[in-house]
């Protein structure tokens, strides 16, 4: 659920606010403990944008009858909090929200979910659950999917006779042509698409981040050519740069001021409203036929914090919420903001995904999907190789050189994880 | 009667001393601890590593390029913040009316929070499209917008930022020149005129320059010290959700990302780095000490 991202981003600037969070909860911590039947737990989300979440996952917690289950709802910056959390030997939160990292799973900071998925385990779609998957082992349950994609505005297409773009270089000459005026062709961040478009480089000429033999997957020519596309395309002048709002909001797009946006699922309700159905969406293209057209997908899953005092609890509390329990998964992903549930099975029965650019959305999930954040590759590797992406795309730097300097460096990163 | 003064200074200065100990000395002494472990996602390490982290962040790309960047920033910076707050100082202090005014004029950016002016400069007058302020005004001279975030070629994301810090800082500097400015005698002015010397360039270079040497090294060094430690202003400014640009980068940004960044704390090379820098800057400060001093 990005829109939660955004308030989290916005309110992540604001350190100060972040800490005084941390105080309230630390204050709200002690409500939940003591009575009640059985053992008490507590669980933390961060806080989503949308209005209603954190009533409705209160509401499923409250149900739950086999133990006392606290909900902590973290506005601020949740991935800093969380990651103290876990360091500390308290025990608290049991059961959170997050991405699944190989660097908590070495250092022993979640447990294995498998017997928990166990029963559904075929239902949750592939790149979703691989993205919570180490070492064979299930460390997080899915629980709502968010992807990116590119959405275009149709009428501004007609009107410049351009076809929507089936690859990288179609895409460029449409940005240009369509670059008329204060309308620019393509908005992609204020960085040029630097942080979000690297992943779909590598896709769209056959590579990855890392191969399933945990090698370094971007070792190649061919990444310097992809990389050097969004390069060109950064060059070109047919991209927007500097907009009030980031990539993750669609005001670029809904306001005119581009012809296409790389933006999120998140912001088609927005987008609705500001353009009616005068846009489409579609998948980052191939640059040639060794890639393939690819969305990036993703999803917070719940986990099991492996200090806390109740696993077994909290396992069984997981289960209950996130895999039996699918009339509330359903609730979660489509009352409130616009997602995609994981499991196959409430995703083809949600009436609202089967048409429009919703289930264009759906079927790109099922055909495209990449995950944008595999849990081996690390921060360090990607912060590599986003500065590596920056200096190419940003400052005309060699690709060749920085890709393989990036490359390097995320193969030692590998070396040390996998030997 | 000595019992008693003891007991009260330990009154008074213990609270202090405790909190001092537990909130600043431990955690320095604990990040340079591990700062010889291999501390992942752990702030109680077993795997003892030497130097190893240090060889890293030294011969690593991206640490030793922030410092250079940002020894760049300080030589420009310093001398720039310098110059500006102490003239702006001499200006106020010679008002004869509404000093107050304008002295709190030019102090109130000073009380103004670094991540709501980061904001304001990012948001509403640097930011890219054609209604930005800036962008407006080079309208009117029929100049086509500017991305002056997102611009690296040629890199205007450096006026908004030195704008931004000068805004911020140079109110501080300032009341700090004119208390200094205040303390001089006013029978030196007097003596020197009768001797001759003309109002202006002479007395501010044997009288006003020499008396405020206290007042500029103490300037000197803060602003040395805050041009390193520089963080707010660029990780609000330059900063998005996904990450930091790897230019303009400060070191504590890079190392925050390093320890902090979300889902891998390398508490190692983060601790390792935290102390190089102040090293650099303990280093620096003792030789820019040192040559203003004599």
């Amino acid at each position: 659920m990005n829109s939660g991202d955004i308030s989290r981003r916005t309110v992540l600037s604001a350190t100060g606010a972040a800490a005084l969070a941390g105080l309230l909860g630390a204050c709200g911590s002690n409500t939940g403990r003591g009575g009640g039947s059985g053992q008490a737990l507590k669980q933390w989300y961060h806080a989503y944008g949308e209005p209603g979440v954190q009533q409705a996952v209160e509401r499923y917690a409250g149900s739950y009858d086999k133990a006392t289950v606290s909900v902590q709802w973290n506005p601020g910056d949740y991935d800093s909090k969380l990651a103290a959390a876990l360091l500390a030997a308290g025990g608290e939160p049991d059961v959170f929200e997050s991405v699944t990292q190989i660097s908590a799973v070495r250092s022993g900071q979640i447990v294995p979910l498998d017997d928990v998925i166990a029963s559904a385990k075929d239902d949750f779609t592939k790149t979703i659950l691989a993205g919570h998957t180490v070492d064979g082992q299930v460390y997080g349950v899915p629980q709502a999917v968010d992807m990116q994609m590119l959405f275009y505005r149709k009428s501004m297409f007609d009107a410049a006779g351009v076809k929507p773009p089936s690859t990288v270089d179609e895409l460029v000459d449409a940005a240009r042509r369509l670059t008329k005026g204060d309308v620019k062709g393509i908005f992609a961040g204020n960085d040029g698409g630097v942080a979000v478009l690297g992943g779909p480089a590598l896709w769209s000429v056959g590579l990855d981040y890392v191969t399933a033999g945990h090698d370094v997957g971007f070792d190649e020519p061919s990444a310097a050519v992809a990389i050097g596309k969004l390069r060109e395309l950064y060059a070109s002048g047919a991209m927007l740069q500097g907009a009030v709002k980031d990539w993750a909001e669609p005001d670029a797009f809904t306001q005119g001021l581009v012809a296409m946006q790389w933006t999120g699922l998140w912001t088609v309700p927005a987008v609705q409203k500001a353009l009616g159905d005068d846009f489409g969406v579609l998948p980052w293209p191939k640059l040639d036929d060794n890639g393939r057209a690819s969305v990036p997908v993703g999803a917070y899953g719940a986990m099991v914090n492996a200090k806390s005092k109740h696993v077994d609890e909290a396992k069984a509390f997981i289960k209950w919420l996130w895999v039996d329990r699918t009339d509330y998964q359903e609730d979660f992903n489509l009352s409130y903001g616009f997602h995609i549930p994981p499991r196959e099975s409430l995703a083809a029965k949600a009436g609202k995904l089967t048409t429009g650019v919703a289930a264009d959305a759906v079927r790109f999930v099922r055909d495209n999907a990449k995950s944008s954040n595999p849990p081996d590759w690390a921060p360090s590797m990607s912060s590599a190789l986003d500065d590596a992406v920056s200096r190419v795309v940003r400052e005309g730097a060699d690709a060749d050189t920085e890709l393989r300097a990036a490359a390097q460096k995320a193969r030692d990163e590998l070396k040390r994880l996998y030997g | 009667m000595r019992r008693s003064d003891t007991r009260a200074f330990w009154l008074f200065v213990g609270p202090f001393a405790v909190g001092l100990l537990a909130f600043v000395y431990v955690p320095i002494g604990w990040s340079a601890a591990l700062s010889f472990f291999d501390a992942r996602n752990t702030v109680t390490p077993t795997d003892f590593v030497g130097l190893a982290n240090y060889a890293d962040m030294l011969t690593d790309g991206p640490f030793l390029r922030s410092l250079g960047t940002f020894s760049a920033f300080a030589l420009f910076i310093v001398p720039t913040t310098f110059v500006l707050s102490l003239g702006l100082a001499l200006l106020v202090n010679r008002i004869t009316v509404m000093q107050a005014f304008f002295r709190s004029v030019f102090f109130l950016p000073a009380a103004c929070s670094y991540v709501v002016a980061s904001l304001v400069w990012k948001l509403s007058i640097f930011n890219g499209v054609r209604y930005g302020l800036a962008n407006t005004v080079l309208g009117w001279f029929g100049v086509d917008p500017i991305a002056w975030v997102g611009s690296t070629d040629p890199p205007w994301y450096w006026v908004v930022l030195v704008t931004l810090r000068l805004w911020l800082q140079l109110g501080f500097y300032l009341i700090l020149f004119i208390a200094g400015l205040q303390r001089i005698p006013k029978h030196l002015y007097e003596a020197a005129w009768i001797d001759g010397a003309k109002p202006g360039w002479q007395t501010l270079r044997y009288i006003t320059l020499p008396q405020l040497r206290t007042t500029s090294v103490a300037v000197l060094l803060l602003n040395l010290i805050a041009a390193y430690q520089a963080f707010d202003e660029f990780y609000n400014v330059l900063g998005t959700a996904q990450g930091y640009p790897p230019f303009a980068r400060p070191p504590l940004v890079y190392l925050y990302y390093t320890s902090l960044g979300s889902g891998e704390q390398d508490f190692g090379h983060g601790g390792a780095g935290a102390v190089l820098l102040a090293l650099v800057i303990a280093a620096v400060t003792l030789v820019q000490g040192k040559a203003i001093t004599r």
